[in-house]
Formats: C-alpha cells, sequence, structure tokens
C-alpha cells in the first residue's frame, strides 16, 4: 500500500530531513508517526502526498512511485490521498457543505453525485445539521470533522494527518480519534503524525517513530515513549 | 471540460470580482488609464502617418524636355521613362497645361502671369510619381540622365527634409505606444497579483484536494480578460466621442486646405477592437502569470 524504501530528503538550504526512511505499511493498517520537532515528522508526511519530493529514493503509494511521478500527474495521485491538517485548511467564505463539496467539483464529479457523497460523509463526522454555516461559526473540532469529511469525500485508500489534534481540547481530541477510527474501520489506511501522548498510549495502533531523519522505532503495538 | 465545469469557471471568476471588489476596481482603472493614453497615442500617431503619407505622396518629379526635341518623340521618351524601375506613373504635361497650373495655383496673383500665355516661357514636361515617394532623389537622378531631359525638380532640399521628419515622428509614435503597452502590462499584472495574493490558501487547496492546474487557472484567466475588457470601455467611448469632436473641428475650421484626418468611420471601430484586444491580452497575461507562482505546490 506505502512503501517507502531508502528515502532520502535534503532542502535546498541544507537542512538535511530524511537520511534513508525504509517502511511498508499495509493496507487497512492504522499508523502512527511520532517524534521530537524538527526530527523530519512534517517531511516524512509531505513526502507521502507529495508536497515534497524526496531527493533520492522511491515512495510508492497506491501503485504509483511519487519520486518519479510527473508533474501533471501529481493531481491523480493526491485524488487517492486525503490529506488533514493541525490549521485544518477550510475556505472561510464557503459553507461546511460548500468546503466538502469543493473536493469533488474539483474532480468534476456530477452534481448527484457530489450532494451524495457530501451528505454521506456529513452524516458520518455528524455535522448534517450544520451543513449551512460557515466554519468561523463553527468550534475547532467541529471544523477538524469538516476537514476530515473532505479528506474522505472521494473515498481515498489512504488517509495523512498531521498533527489534526494539535489545535484542539483534549476532549475534542478524542471526538476527532473516534471518527479516524471509524475512518480506518471501513478500510482507510490512516497515518497519522501526532504529539498527544495520551492518545497513542490509549488508542495502541504501530508507532513508527523518527529521529534525527531516520526511524529509531517501529512497533506493532507501540506506545508514544516521549515525556511530552 | 465538461460544460457544467466551464459555468463554474465563470461563476467562479464573476464571485471573486465581486468579492474583491476593490481590487478589481484598482485593476479595471489601471487597464483604463493606461489604454486611455495609448489610444490618443495610437491615434495621433496613425493621423501623422496618414497627413505624412498625403504629403509623400504630393511629391512628383517634373522632368522638362529640351525644347530642340520634337514632340513626335514624346511618346517613346514617356516609355522609356516608365521602363525605369520604382516608377509609378508618367504623365505628359505640355507647356500650356503647365502655365494654366501654375496660374490657378497662384491664385489672384496668378493673373499677372496670364500675359506670359503667348510667349510661354515654359517647357513641355513629364510628371513622374514613384512607387514609394522615398524613392524620389534616386528616380530623379536616374531621369536626369536621358538626353531630352533639360532639367529635373523635385523639390530637392525640401523632399529629404520632409521624409527626414515623418519618419522620426512614426518612430516616436510606434517607441511611444509600445512603452505604454509594456508600463500597462507591468501595472495590470502587479495589481492582479494582489487579488491573487489574497487567494493563496485557496489555490493551495485546491492543488490538495487534487485540481489540475488547468482546473485552477480557468478562473483566474476568464477573471484577467474580463477586468482587462472592462477597463478598455472608457477608454472606447472617450476615443469615440473626442476624436468626432476634434475631427469636426479640423474640418470645419481648417477647411480642407492644409490637412485632412483620418475619417472617423474605420479608425475608431478598428481603434476600439484592439483596445478590447489589448485590454483582454493584457488582463489575461496578469493574472495567467501571478497564479502560476502559486500553482507550484
Amino acid at each position: 500500500m506505502i512503501e517507502m524504501v531508502d528515502v532520502w530528503k535534503t532542502y535546498p538550504n541544507g537542512v538535511m530531513a530524511l537520511n534513508g526512511i525504509d517502511v511498508y505499511i499495509e493496507k487497512g493498517e492504522f499508523v502512527y508517526v511520532v517524534g521530537p520537532s524538527g526530527a523530519g515528522k512534517s517531511t516524512f508526511i509531505k513526502c507521502m502526498y507529495r508536497e515534497e519530493k524526496p531527493t533520492q529514493g522511491s515512495i510508492i503509494i497506491n501503485g504509483t512511485n511519487l519520486a518519479k511521478v510527473k508533474e501533471r500527474q501529481i493531481p491523480r495521485v493526491r485524488r487517492k490521498i486525503g490529506v488533514i491538517f493541525q490549521d485544518f485548511k477550510l475556505l472561510p467564505r464557503l459553507t461546511v457543505y460548500e468546503n466538502v463539496a469543493f473536493a469533488l467539483e474539483v474532480i468534476e464529479e456530477s452534481p448527484k453525485v457530489i450532494r451524495e457523497r457530501v451528505m454521506e460523509v456529513l452524516d458520518l463526522v455528524k455535522l448534517k445539521n450544520k451543513a449551512r454555516m460557515f466554519p468561523d461559526e463553527l468550534s475547532g473540532g467541529e471544523q477538524q470533522r469538516v476537514s476530515i469529511a473532505r479528506s474522505i469525500v472521494n473515498h481515498p485508500p489512504v488517509v495523512i494527518a498531521d498533527e489534526p489534534t494539535g489545535n484542539l481540547d483534549p476532549e475534542t481530541a478524542w471526538e476527532i480519534m473516534e471518527i479516524f477510527k471509524e475512518i480506518n474501520a471501513r478500510g482507510t489506511t490512516v497515518v497519522m503524525a501526532t504529539h498527544n501522548k495520551e492518545i497513542v498510549n490509549t488508542i495502541t495502533k504501530r508507532v513508527i517513530a523518527i529521529e534525527g531523519g531516520r526511524i529509531v522505532r517501529d512497533e506493532a503495538k507501540g506506545d508514544y515513549g516521549y515525556e511530552d | 471540460m465538461k460544460i457544467r465545469t466551464l459555468k463554474r469557471h465563470f461563476v467562479e471568476a464573476f464571485k471573486s470580482m465581486g468579492r474583491n471588489g476593490w481590487m478589481s476596481f484598482a485593476s479595471i482603472s489601471a487597464v483604463t488609464v493606461t489604454l486611455l493614453l495609448v489610444s490618443v497615442f495610437l491615434a495621433i500617431l496613425l493621423n501623422i502617418n496618414y497627413i505624412a503619407s498625403q504629403i509623400e505622396d504630393d511629391v512628383q518629379i517634373r522632368a522638362y524636355i529640351e525644347r530642340t526635341e520634337k514632340p513626335e518623340r514624346y511618346d517613346a521618351y514617356k516609355q522609356e521613362l516608365e521602363k525605369l524601375g520604382k516608377v509609378k506613373t508618367v504623365e505628359y504635361q505640355s507647356k500650356e497645361e503647365g502655365l494654366d497650373e501654375l496660374i490657378e495655383s497662384l491664385g489672384d496673383e496668378g493673373e499677372a502671369f496670364s500675359s506670359l500665355k503667348n510667349e510661354n516661357p515654359l517647357r513641355d514636361a513629364f510628371i513622374i510619381y514613384t512607387e514609394k515617394p522615398q524613392d524620389t532623389a534616386a528616380v530623379a537622378k536616374e531621369v536626369e540622365k536621358f538626353k531630352f531631359v533639360n532639367k529635373v525638380e523635385y523639390g530637392q532640399g525640401t523632399v529629404e527634409k520632409l521624409f527626414k521628419v515623418t519618419d522620426v515622428a512614426r518612430n516616436v509614435g510606434i517607441v511611444l505606444v509600445l512603452g505604454l503597452v509594456f508600463t500597462a502590462m507591468f501595472l495590470i499584472s502587479n495589481t492582479i497579483k494582489l487579488t491573487i495574493v489574497t487567494r493563496r490558501r485557496e489555490i493551495e487547496i485546491m492543488k490538495l484536494v487534487g485540481a489540475t492546474n488547468g482546473f485552477i487557472r480557468w478562473p483566474f484567466f476568464i477573471e484577467g480578460f474580463a477586468l482587462g475588457v472592462a477597463g478598455a470601455i472608457l477608454p472606447i467611448i472617450v476615443i469615440t466621442v473626442g476624436y468626432q469632436a476634434i475631427f469636426d473641428i479640423v474640418n470645419q475650421k481648417l477647411g480642407t486646405v492644409f490637412i485632412e484626418l483620418l475619417p472617423v468611420t474605420p479608425l475608431i471601430p478598428q481603434l476600439a477592437l484592439l483596445m478590447l484586444l489589448i485590454g483582454g491580452v493584457i488582463g489575461v497575461w496578469g493574472s495567467l502569470t501571478s497564479v502560476r507562482k502559486f500553482l507550484k505546490i
């Protein structure tokens, strides 16, 4: 499903973010990516949806090598990967419904399919009754649920989340995790970078720890392993 | 692309113009100001060119025939002249016709020369027009070599100066217009750039959910075109009304004696079309170059 072979990433300013990453993630797995700030977590995540291109090595997702994919093919690749961010990245001028529908409009789905799918995912994240509201009328947790809905609305086999609970209070974070569990239970692979010790230690899943651009730990039922 | 998608692009483009009201206004104003200058300069340039051509077309070579030549040979001579390169037409003018023309051109004072009719001091002549007025001097030199030619007149000295003046006027005009168009392009692309910076986030999100660059560009393309065309409207109105007024004044007050301006009907519609075109192209260019930067995510 996701396979990284000897992935290196050096930024133009000389920062060596990834130094030989090898990892294999099975279809339907749930993986936490942990590690101190500046250890290469973000680069690792960004390489997975091809915001960053590795300097060396191959990253195969859904059968496509992201290290070799042509610029023009990137949109097709991204349609099969849902991405969720710490800061939600919602469009402030669009309603909840429109924000989610946006991901489908962009790939030219028919209005009928758009309506069905959007209502389906809004139901999943329990925001059906707030479809007409704007992002700034929602709480942080609700906004993150909208962004999750957007990321899964075209049924991608992989969902990648970069600190999805980073901006949320603990209680809300748990709610968000319930949704991720639900998505994962439906067969979607989930890769989540996080700093939330409590979550990692409670909802135990595979844990990959990155330090200094290398994988220092990879445990099937791991724990957070850091003090905070 | 599906029709539905195209419709979406149009809706998006016009929505965005509304949301960025002030920026749209600024872009349109920038287009308006520059196109106004361009259209005024272009109208002046085209008229200078037109007037210059009128003057240039009046330049002729008069080749006076030796008095000793027999009129029977004139036809042969005329053919010889016609065979010269760069010659457009050769007309024969008898000395009587020449005198009549002279008297007429001098108006009232010409009457004094009427007495000369019995003792005409002029010579028979060929009047030669060249294909390009600029060739006048060269052709005149050739004509002078013929034995039957006594003297050649073409306004030596004056003609060269005239051509120099008209050439300079044309070149200065072209440089000015090109300069203005380039200024306009930078001004407008900068203004549009500002509206796009505020939409950077939107573009970023579109890219992340898998929009192709083409899909993202379309609304910007439409918006740029609409802004450019909207900016062309005021200049077109001004130039239409203004040129009509100036044309009437020049034609009435100055009469047809000295200069004649380009007629309104072909000029103004052509200028209007050109302004729409320049506006549209500049708008599209401005918005597409600005959006390009943000597509690299």
